[in-house]
């Protein structure tokens, strides 16, 4: 029995949330610094779990695995463990829930609703925390029971977090938010259901082990349990024509829980494709690739263009995250180790660039109140830290070369040409219009004639705390866009596993190594 | 002379009864009769307590009964009429620890001195004279209790009847004193006898279709037996066969009004709404179980023969009532007609289990009717709690804010809501799982439409049931005089014991599974 690193990464959390929600009225200025240190503590785990990660021998299996029968009647057992992607993933939720906490430590000073308690500020750390056990707990799941149970448990910290603490419309975006995903968890726990009766069957029977390369079933049955699993994640991602509670929940929500919203939940959606659509249902993903890659080829274009036409500053970051999530499906659906690979890479790179952007950009509009980009001009001049982090950030998103997003995105183009030339053709003209959204908006915002402003009201340059926040996102960018190999180690051998599942061999082999860049 | 006396059927022999197998049923029957009595000799001030240690002591003797005792006493007794297997006896032990909770919820006093629920004199005109003097000089219907323990000994037979005429008996004695108690409500009288006399009118109707129903299947098979009937469905010879039919049909439509399946669910919400909160509660949660376990058994039991007769009917009306009940749940704005045609959606997910035949749905809906009705019975006893100026605060729109006022009740409120929407880690999604299992493994294509359409309108409801939790979280209250009462220790042990069922069911619900798994099998 060894130490069950998984279990603890999520009991932590849970345990400093109810210590935050606890706290007596009289301390609540501890919530924070307890929210912080349970988020770093986390951390640590979550990197001696990489510690631990064999990426030699038996790196395609699962890891630090834990194994309990919990509810035997229905095959479930709680069963932890990670592969490479899934440790990725873990890590990047580690990492990027205390810088989060950071940014928003000072969001609910002065806000509307608080009445001096400190009851609003110890919920949403609180809520931050519990999230933060739920992003663990669904990565780490082994069973497909329990990646449900997460997978919709999820959603209720994220619907406080946005109808609590979010802008102007919360509301109508919060209920937007959980519809759109309750319908399409809702579909999927028809296919959960039916995936059992299809599968070994038997006490353990909804283990991942026990379903890759064993569903029976007749062809059209596979195809319909394919779609369940398929349209609930396309919803998540999200992808295009499922995308429209994005921007709405995005743009409400404070920059840090848009943060763990767009970069670590939706991909949920784009790690369940993988896992479950390709390892579970491979004759059924070879029969959907065409749909699949033609809605991501869509998603790529259409939203960029959005992006583009854009007028609200986080809602253009949403809109740039759908076009990044057509990228990660369609190197998923290449299906080829290049584009496996560059698409689990491009997980992990678009939630740092993301959280870059929608923090940056939430320092932004904290110091001038408005989310509307022509509201502002020749910010440079007076805040030049914030500015050049941004741009940093934003050059990132558009695939510079030497920054992290750059690698994957050429991983995913490269990969997804050897089979489908013209998808990857057209994708290649998103990266353009991604140079375009991301230039125009730091045009728009950050160059022009110094704006004037009222003598006391003159906005200060990003404080330490900000730097703070902002030092390791650019650090991810520049250490995973010339050193990816670590990551790319870990996710190569998952990579091929979900392909030799699906049972494809590459058209050219080629090897995504990281010292090939 | 005595050639007529030996031509006598041997009908006047006494049946034998296993005292032991029926125990608990005569514990409550007992009290129940006693109740009465308290009614005419005790002393006005202290009927209230007197009342309610006896029928909770009774409800717990009854539980200890069942469980000690009558567990080993499975069998057909009373010359055939009743049978104690294993559903019937995780039904009877469910519906007693529901009775306790009910009692302890129509209890609630809030410091005056009679059942703060119930009229002071039911009889009186609302508003008259009559009324108000009643009220002054302390009245109380303490009646309630009584009633309340014959419709629970009504709901005990329901479930373990093996024939339809006492099916019928039984479905008699649990509707008559509920229709009493929904029109007993203290405030709002008008509203309450309304419901009562629609509850009354729309039941009597429902019990002579059953009861024409089982007359046809008595023509049909010669006897009222439900094991007869089955023998006789599978050695027909095709001579009576235009009976079979009709008679499933008519007991059908008598035991899906009921249970509120629609389209014989109009009765739902005016007797949810017009009921006093707390009889509101046991009666959706019991009621709901004993119709359930009247159905499980003349479907399992009676007519599982004649199925592919019936039973893609009785599919459409199960996609039906998951609609109906889910789409009109939106347009409510009164939180208890809300709730009652929510549970018009639950009978209709509950229904998807019934119709899987086999062992598993039997288990999955016994687990679901636990579940719904533990979570039920709190829910309407924090309803009750949520007053305005004196009355029940039912509107919707004042229960804007209520989490500000008070966190923990809203917050177990929502949590239970949670658990009607069916989120995992509340016993509402184990319980959807237990349901839609069974019919996905065994339902055919059949069960797998009704599967689909039970996880969209389940999409339906959830978005009813966050709309309310968005109402009391994320909006400014309106009305300053909403106010939660503080509930006193009975309703407290109440709400807590549905929502502590609610978290558990939903995290560790095997040993409740495996319980209902293992009692699933019918006496034939």
């Amino acid at each position: 029995m060894s130490f069950p690193l998984l279990t603890v990464m999520m009991v932590v959390p849970l345990v400093g949330a109810a210590v935050v929600w606890l706290l007596p009225a009289g301390s609540s200025r501890l919530a924070r610094p307890i929210a912080l240190a349970t988020s770093l503590v986390t951390l640590v785990l979550a990197l001696l779990a990489w510690a631990r990660f064999d990426t030699g021998s038996s790196a395609g299996r699962y890891q630090l695995t834990e194994t309990h029968s919990w509810i035997p009647q229905f095959g479930v057992s709680y069963a932890l463990g990670v592969d490479g992607i899934a440790l990725s993933l873990i890590v990047m939720a580690a990492i990027l829930t205390p810088v989060c906490l950071l940014a928003a430590w000072n969001d609910l000073e002065g806000d509307r609703d608080d009445d001096g308690s400190g009851r609003r500020e110890k919920t949403y750390f609180a809520l931050m925390l519990v999230l933060l056990t739920f992003m663990v707990g669904v990565f780490a799941a082994r069973d497909v029971f329990l990646f449900y149970v997460f997978f919709e448990a999820m959603l209720i910290p994220v619907y406080f977090l946005i109808g609590l603490f979010g802008g102007p419309r919360r509301q109508y975006a919060a209920v937007k938010f959980i519809l759109f995903s309750l319908v399409g968890g809702l579909i999927m726990l028809v296919a959960v259901i039916a995936l059992y009766f299809h599968g070994p069957g038997g006490e353990q029977g909804f283990l991942y082990e026990a379903l890759e390369g064993n569903v029976t079933g007749s062809t059209a049955t596979q195809r319909w349990l394919f779609l369940g699993f398929f349209i609930a994640f396309a919803i998540k991602a999200p992808m295009w024509p499922v995308h429209t509670w994005l921007p709405d929940a995005a743009s409400e929500a404070r920059p840090a829980t848009a943060v763990l919203l767009v970069g670590v939940l939706d991909k949920v959606g784009t790690f369940g494709m993988l896992r479950f659509c390709l390892g579970f249902f491979p004759e059924a993903s070879k029969w959907a690739t065409p749909v699949v890659i033609t809605l991501a080829v869509i998603s790529v274009i259409y939203g960029a263009l959005l992006a583009i036409g854009s007028r609200d500053i986080m809602r253009l970051i949403a809109f740039t995250s759908i076009s990044h999530f057509g990228f990660i499906v369609m190197g998923i659906f290449a299906m080829t180790s290049t584009a496996g690979a560059g698409s689990a890479l491009y997980m992990v790179n678009h939630g740092f660039s993301t959280a870059g952007l929608f923090l940056i950009a939430g320092f932004l509009v904290a110091r001038h109140g408005s989310q509307r980009i022509a509201d502002y001009g020749g910010w440079q001049r007076v805040t030049p830290v914030l500015a050049g982090t941004f741009l940093v950030a934003g050059l990132s998103s558009l695939a510079l070369p030497g920054l992290s997003s750059y690698v994957s995105e050429f991983l995913v183009l490269a990969g997804t040409f050897q089979r489908y030339e013209w998808a990857a053709a057209i994708g290649t003209i998103g990266i353009v219009l991604a140079a375009l959204y991301i230039l125009l908006t730091y045009q728009r915002v950050f160059t022009g004639p110094r704006p004037t402003f009222a003598e006391a009201a003159e906005p200060r340059d990003l404080g330490l705390r900000e730097k703070l926040v902002v030092a390791p996102i650019i650090a991810s960018f520049l250490l995973l866009g010339f050193f990816p190999k670590p990551v790319l180690d870990l996710v190569n051998p998952a990579v091929s596993k979900t392909l030799e599942l699906v049972g494809v061999t590459d058209p050219a082999p080629t090897n995504a190594s990281g010292s090939a860049q | 002379m005595t050639a007529a006396l030996t031509a006598l059927p041997t009908a006047f022999e006494a049946v034998k009864v296993d005292y032991a197998a029926v125990g608990p049923m005569l514990v409550v029957v007992a009290a129940a009769l006693i109740g009465v009595l308290v009614e005419a000799f005790a002393p006005r001030l202290l009927r209230h307590t007197i009342q309610v240690v006896l029928t909770l002591t009774a409800l717990v003797v009854a539980f200890v009964v069942l469980v000690l005792v009558s567990v080993d006493h499975h069998g057909v007794t009373v010359g055939g009429s009743i049978v104690i297997d294993g559903p019937a006896l995780f039904m009877q032990g469910s519906l007693l620890i529901f009775a306790v909770l009910g009692i302890l919820t129509m209890s609630e006093r809030f410091g005056g001195r009679s059942a703060d629920a119930f009229t002071p004199m039911g009889a009186a005109t609302p508003g008259s004279p009559a009324e108000a003097a009643a009220d002054r000089a302390g009245y109380a219907t303490s009646e309630a209790f009584p009633l309340t323990m014959f419709a629970v000994f009504g709901m005990l037979m329901f479930v373990s009847a093996n024939d339809l005429i006492t099916m019928f008996v039984a479905l008699e004695v649990l509707s008559l004193p509920l229709y009493v108690l929904t029109g007993l409500a203290r405030r709002r009288r008008l509203l309450s006898q309304e419901a009562s006399l629609k509850y009354f009118l729309l039941g009597a109707f429902s019990s002579a279709f059953f009861l024409f129903g089982a007359a046809l299947l008595y023509g049909y098979a010669g006897s009222s037996d439900l094991s007869k009937i089955a023998s006789a469905i599978t050695t027909a010879n095709g001579d009576l066969e235009g009976l079979l039919l009709p008679g499933v049909v008519l007991t059908l439509v008598g035991l899906l009004f009921k249970i509120g399946a629609v389209p014989f669910h109009s009765w739902t919400p005016d007797a949810y709404q017009g009921a006093p909160s707390p009889v509101t509660g046991f009666m959706a949660a019991a009621t709901k179980l004993a119709a359930f376990g009247a159905i499980l058994r003349l479907a399992y039991v009676g007519l599982e023969a004649s199925r592919l007769e019936w039973r893609l009917g009785v599919a459409a009306i199960a996609v039906l009532t998951m609609v109906v009940g889910a789409v009109l749940s939106v347009t409510q704005t009164d939180i208890k007609r809300l709730l009652a045609y929510s549970s018009v959606a639950h009978a209709g997910f509950i229904l998807v289990g019934v119709l899987a035949f086999d062992r598993t749905g039997v288990s999955g809906v016994m687990f679901y009717l636990v579940a719904y009705g533990l979570a039920t019975i709190a829910a309407f006893a924090i309803v009750a709690l949520v007053r305005s100026g004196g009355s029940e605060a039912t509107h919707l729109s004042q229960w804007a804010g209520l989490g500000r006022k008070h966190p923990v009740l809203a917050g177990i409120f929502a949590l239970l809501l949670l658990a009607f929407a069916g989120i995992p880690l509340t016993s509402g999604f184990t319980a959807k799982f237990a349901a839609f299992a069974p019919a996905i493994a065994h339902g055919g294509l059949a069960g797998v439409v009704m599967v689909v359409v039970g996880v969209l309108a389940s999409a339906v409801t959830a978005f009813v049931y966050f709309r309310l939790i968005v109402l009391m979280y994320f909006t400014e209250p309106t009305g300053d005089d909403v106010a939660a009462l503080t509930p006193s220790i009975a309703s407290t042990i109440a709400i807590t014991v549905g929502a502590l069922g609610t978290v558990i069911l939903g995290i560790v619900p095997g040993p409740i599974l495996d319980l209902a798994g293992r009692v699933s099998q019918f006496i034939q």
